[in-house]
Order: C-alpha cells, then structure tokens, then sequence
C-alpha cells in the first residue's frame, strides 16, 4: 500500500517538475493584446479581413499590419474597441450591407428551360448562362446563402435570394460567390433601391421579367437628384439616397422598393427602422 | 499468349436504340433559306471573321481564319451571300459570332479547290492541308486533327486505331459510313498511316454491328489493318478504354493516347480526311442520325454545316408529339439544346427527339450508398466518394481521389437510383481545381 502511494507520488511529481521546466523553457511569447483583441472580434471566422480567421486577424492587428477597419463584420463599436486596445485613432467608415437587385423569382421572370441539376447557382451558370432568361437576375439556387457565414440570406419559396438588413454585416462573402453579380453593397442607412440587374432594352426586359427595369426614366423625373440612368438601368445615386422615395409609386414595372416598408414578397424578414441620421447627406 | 482484352472496366449497357435509323440509307437534306457558320466549331481558338456584309461567297471558301496554333478555320457550306456576321444560337447554349449566308441555290463550288497528287503526299503537306480544310476530331471532341498528328519527337507513335465503335446509343452515323463508304474510310487510314510512318492499325467496331464489320473485314482482305471487334459496352469508343481494350496498354493518369504511343481517330474524321487531300474539298457536311421517340420519321441525314436544327426536324416529318428534349450529339454526353435556331456544327452526330413523357424529371434524391456509380466506371475513380467532397468545396481532396482522371462518360450519373447529378458535381470541381491550377 505504502509503495504504491510512494511510487505514484514520486511519478507524480517528477513529471510535475519536468512540465514545470518545459513550460517555463518552451514558454512562447504571446502579444496580451492579442487575446483581448480576439476577445473583441466577434468570432465569426468569415474571413471578410482577408486572413483565414479571427485570429489570424487578430495576431496581424497586434502586430500592426492591418488595419482595425478591415474587420467589417464587427461594425463600428469593434472598430472603436479594437482602436482603444491598440492605442490608435478609429477609422470613421459608412457603414454598408449586401441586397441582392433582382426581384424576379420563378413566378415573375421566365426560365430559357427547365433546370433540373445541382443546386448551385455556378453549376447552373455554367450550362448555357444559367435557365433564367434575364442575363443578371438571381438564380435563385442558394450559393450566397450557403456562403453566409452570418445566416443573413434566405432563399424564398418562389426561388430568389433576400438578405436581411439587420443581419448583412457586409462581409462581401455573397459577393464573391455569385455568377450573375446581382448582389450589391450599399450604405446601411440607404432603404430604396432600384430592384433589377438588366441592362437590356425595356422591350426585351418586358419578355422575359414583370418587375424589371425597363428604363422609362420616370424615376429620374419624379427625383432628378436621386436616380441615374445608365446602359438601360436605373439605379440609386446614394449620396442622394434621402430623396429617392417620390419615385417609388410612379416606377410602372415596380422595380424600385423601400426596404421599410418590406421586404421583396416571399421574404420571412420583417422590415425595421432603421436610424435616419445621415440621411440625404 | 493469352487472349486480347477486347473491353475495360466498368460501363453500362443502355438499351441502344439504334434499329430506328440503323437500316436507313444517307439522305441528303435539301438547302435551307438560311445557313449560319459559327465561328466557334472546335476546341481552341475561335475563327476570326474574313467576309463581310454583302459578299458573296462560293461553296467551300473560307470564311473564318484560324487563329493560334489549335485552331482550324471555317468555310462556306453552300455558294451565296453572306447577309450578317453578327452573335447567333450556338450548341452551346450562349449567342456566339457566325457567318450568316442566304444561298443562292446554285452551290457552286469555289475553282481553287485542289487535292494533293500521290507524290505531294509528305506529312507537312497533308498536315497543311488538314488544317486548310478545317478536318477535326469528329468522334464528338472536335479537337484539330492537324494538331493530333504532329506529336512531338520523344513521344513516338506505332499504333494507329481506327474509332468505329460508335457506343453512344441511338447514333448510326459511323455504322451508316462504314457500309456506304469503306473505301473512302480506308483511304484515310492510309493516309494517316502515310504521315505517322507505318503504324500498326487496328479498326474497333463494335460487336452489335456485325454487318459493318463484315463489309470493313472484306475491304481490308488483302492489307494489315486488324479488324477488332468489340463488346458492345458503353463507353467503349472512349478513346482510353478503345486504346486500352485493343492494345492492352493503359495511358496513364494525365496522360494523353501519344503517352502510350497510340493515336486514336474516328471512322468519320478518316473519312473527311480522304475527302480533304484527294479532291481538296473543306469539311462542310457532315452525316447526322435523326432520330428519338419525338421525331416523325428518323433517318441519317447528310447535312451541310450550318443549317438550323429547325431544317432537320422538318425534313423527318416534323415532331411526333410534344417535344421535351432535344440533344444535340448522343444521347449520354450531347448537349441540351435550347433553340432549333441552332446550327448543325462540325462533330455533331446525332440530334435526338424526346418526348415530354420520355424526360424523368425526378429531382435529386439522398445517396443510398449502393456503390452502383463505382462498378460502372470506367477511369476507376470512386464518383460517390468524390461528389461527397465537392459538395462541401474540399476539391483539394477530390483532387487527390482522382477527379481529373473523369472522362465525362456519364455512366455514374445514369446508372445512379438517386438521380444525383453526379458529372455536373464532378465537372465543377475539375473546374475549380484547373481555376486553382491557373492562379497558383
């Protein structure tokens, strides 16, 4: 009994003097800024700063090689905090979200033919640009969603893709994986947006979507401030974006939504204020 | 010495279809109002346009140069004037420039058309010529023919084999040729022969074609070509299963048929090749079997390059019920086409009909894990496994189950009960690994 309870100890605590010296040997030298700026991340690993994860991020950050703006994701209080354990002074930046211009789901913009493969809006692209018959609208097939680290986009039941004000952090991770480029970053405070992604005559754009832009330049009468018209597109001059809502009812194809007032039908997000500060700067 | 393996691993068997069209002399389709030459016909640079509005062009002159080495140019199938060089409907699917001639109904050939003399027969010669006729792989890869018989000197050639499988169900282009015209498809073996120095040659055909293998048997009696038949398994006309079934050697992986010292060639692309030394005259038809439940009455076509789908289905009575798909080539790797505004391209052989009640539009069920999709292929890479990677985009480790080594033969995507989409799974990761590749 007595050996056993000797023999044991000393193992015990040889092994605990021979951790002790390699943890004092082997000890690697860690930045303690660089587990409070971890600390500060908001730990969603989505890469939108360019290094595989947060702490990536966070070690380039103690070592001063990047900016604390790059991490959109966090928004501006991370900025600010990342900013005060670093000791330098926080980057103001407009902050912006993704939305997806496009509202011709299945029901409203015609196919070219029937789709029946993988459910990726790349492989889709791929055979013969894709089954939807307006060459910038959404597929419709979820990469943006799968590629959402934040669980900000749903695809409606009529087959397109919505991203959630609230929830956007503009990482630009949906950007990177769309085919059709039908997803834009725009200010946060902006709630109007020209809903379509056709830059084809109105004529053509008639054929094959109900709710596309048709270039009609009614918009641009109803706010001359507010709105440009380029290559047979309307879309919203953000600088002036305050000004943008006379148009909304006159637009005859319904193309221009504000994103108070709801969500692109389908959708399960419900619309909420948002701060109206900055507006028509 | 044992037996010569006259197959490969894996493949299917589908119904072959081919008895609606199989007993069907050639026809030749009458002159469409329209014809449209794309200027995209092959692998490799697309022509560049040298007519323009208004001209009028003869039967067999060039109206799009080639541009790069892999690249061939593309001729005038009928005598006219050109009316547009513009974006048209292409197999593809996408709008790509073509020539747009209205013929004039004479098809009158050009005067300059000039073959070769027996002795102006040197490689050189006959490769130039090859690459002015705009002769490529008519087997379905429309690969430069020129360019596949100029290998380079550490990679020398010594087997010649002679493509006359045909294992795509439904198509009887290459059975039609082999029993109308031997001569013509042995002519081109030789000259062949000619420019690779005295291969050995073999001719696979196919074991469900016993009467084309007994006319090419007789036209090859008193020469050393081997007749070889071949169980009737699909893909057999696979260029890699085809080198491996007949010589027994295998290309390895990444490797072209040149690697094992063999150059595969079609019966049909033989035949244009006699076609294009002896009198000169360019590729501008081409020999289209019409046929699928959806078509009136099908039938083997001779058509020029260039006439719209559209013109085909009209010269076989039209469409028999409702249309539902309509593929351009065979029907396990053809494309889907979208429009019958779309022109017949060098290396199309089939254009198959399908009713609406023909088309399965189940939608893609669990993977069963049945294994089905690994005894069927044929490259011996494991579908399943690798589709189970690429879907969740680890294409570094489908890359090291050998997704490259896929040929596309669609035997997985066929054979499997779920209907999983496995090629297209497959062709986007191969995709993303040469994006990969490029960048890095």
């Amino acid at each position: 009994m007595l050996e056993a309870i000797v023999s044991l100890g000393g193992i015990g605590l040889s092994a605990a003097i021979l951790l002790g010296l390699a943890s004092k040997k082997f000890a690697v030298e860690v930045d303690p800024r660089e587990l409070e700026i971890l600390d500060a991340l908001p730990g969603a690993n989505c890469g939108a700063c360019g290094f595989p994860g947060c702490a990536g991020f966070a070690r380039a950050l103690a070592e001063g090689k990047v900016d604390p703006a790059a991490c959109t994701p966090g928004g501006q209080a991370t900025i600010e905090r990342l900013a005060s354990i670093l000791g330098v002074s926080a980057k103001l930046r407009e902050p912006e979200v993704a939305v997806v211009i496009c509202q011709g789901d299945r029901v409203k913009a015609k196919d070219k033919y029937r789709y029946l493969g993988v459910e990726d809006c790349n492989a889709a692209q791929k055979l013969a640009d894709g089954p939807k018959a307006c060459p910038g609208g959404c597929l419709g097939l979820g990469s943006c969603v799968r590629a959402c680290p934040f669980g900000a986009i749903e695809i409606t039941k009529q087959g397109l893709a919505v991203i959630s004000r609230e929830k956007c952090t503009g990482c630009t991770k949906c950007i990177a994986v769309c085919p059709r480029q039908v997803i834009r970053m725009v200010p946060a405070s902006a709630t109007v947006h020209v809903l379509c992604n056709s830059h084809d005559k109105g004529a053509v754009v008639r054929k094959y979507c109900q709710v596309g832009c048709i270039a009609c330049q009614i918009c641009k009468k109803a706010a001359p401030e507010a709105y440009v018209i380029e290559d047979f597109l309307a879309r919203v001059v953000y600088a002036h974006h305050g000004q943008a809502a006379p148009a909304i009812e006159k637009c005859p194809t319904h193309c221009i939504r504000d994103f108070i007032a709801g969500y692109p039908e389908g959708s399960t997000f419900a619309p909420s204020i948002v701060p109206t500060s900055d507006e028509a700067a | 010495m044992s037996r010569k393996p006259k197959t490969f691993h894996g493949g299917l068997h589908p119904p072959d279809s081919k008895a609606a069209s199989a007993d069907k002399a050639v026809e030749i389709c009458p002159l469409p109002d329209e014809i449209i030459i794309p200027l995209s016909q092959h692998i490799g640079a697309p022509a560049e346009p040298c007519v323009a509005v208004g001209d009028s062009v003869c039967r067999g002159q060039v109206v799009g140069e080639a541009r790069g080495f892999v690249s061939v140019p593309v001729h005038a199938s009928t005598s006219g004037e050109v009316v547009a060089v513009e974006a048209r409907p292409h197999p593809s699917g996408r709008d790509l420039p073509a020539v747009v001639i209205r013929p004039d109904g004479r098809d009158q050939w050009c005067d300059d058309l000039r073959g070769l003399g027996e002795d102006e027969l040197a490689a050189e010669s006959v490769r130039n010529k090859l690459c002015a006729c705009g002769i490529v792989g008519l087997g379905g890869a429309t690969f430069p023919t020129h360019v596949k018989l100029s290998p380079p000197p550490e990679k020398p050639i010594d087997t010649l084999i002679i493509n006359g499988a045909e294992c795509e169900p439904y198509l009887t282009t290459d059975y039609r040729l082999m029993l109308e015209d031997p001569e013509q498809i042995l002519d081109g073996v030789r000259l062949f022969a000619g420019v690779l120095g005295r291969p050995r040659i073999f001719i696979g055909i196919e074991e469900n074609k016993p009467a084309a293998i007994k006319v090419i048997d007789a036209a090859c009696a008193s020469s050393d070509i081997e007749v070889v038949p071949l169980r009737v398994k699909y893909p057999q006309g696979a260029e890699k299963q085809l080198i491996y079934a007949i010589t027994g050697r295998e290309v390895p992986s990444g490797g072209l048929p040149m690697d094992a010292g063999v150059l595969v060639q079609n019966v049909r692309t033989a035949a244009a090749v006699s076609v294009a030394v002896r009198t000169g005259q360019p590729l501008i038809e081409q020999v289209l079997t019409v046929t699928g439940p959806g078509v009136a009455e099908p039938k083997n076509l001779r058509v020029r390059i260039g006439t719209p789908l559209r013109h085909l289905i009209d010269a076989c009575g039209g469409f028999n019920g409702e249309p539902g798909k309509i593929i351009l080539g065979g029907p396990m790797m053809g494309t889907a086409q979208l429009s019958l505004d779309v022109p017949v391209t060098r290396g199309a052989g089939g254009l198959l009909i399908f009713r609406q009640e023909d088309v399965d539009p189940r939608p893609e069920g669990p993977c069963i894990r049945c294994g089905r999709c690994v005894s069927v292929c044929p490259a011996r890479i494991l579908p399943t496994t690798i589709v189970a990677y690429a879907r969740n985009d680890q294409v570094e480790t489908a890359e090291t189950l050998g997704v490259l080594d896929c040929i596309e033969c669609g035997c997985c995507t066929y054979i499997c009960p779920s209907m999983i989409p496995l090629v297209q799974f497959i062709r986007q990761a191969k995709g993303a690994i040469m994006a990969q590749k490029r960048n890095a």
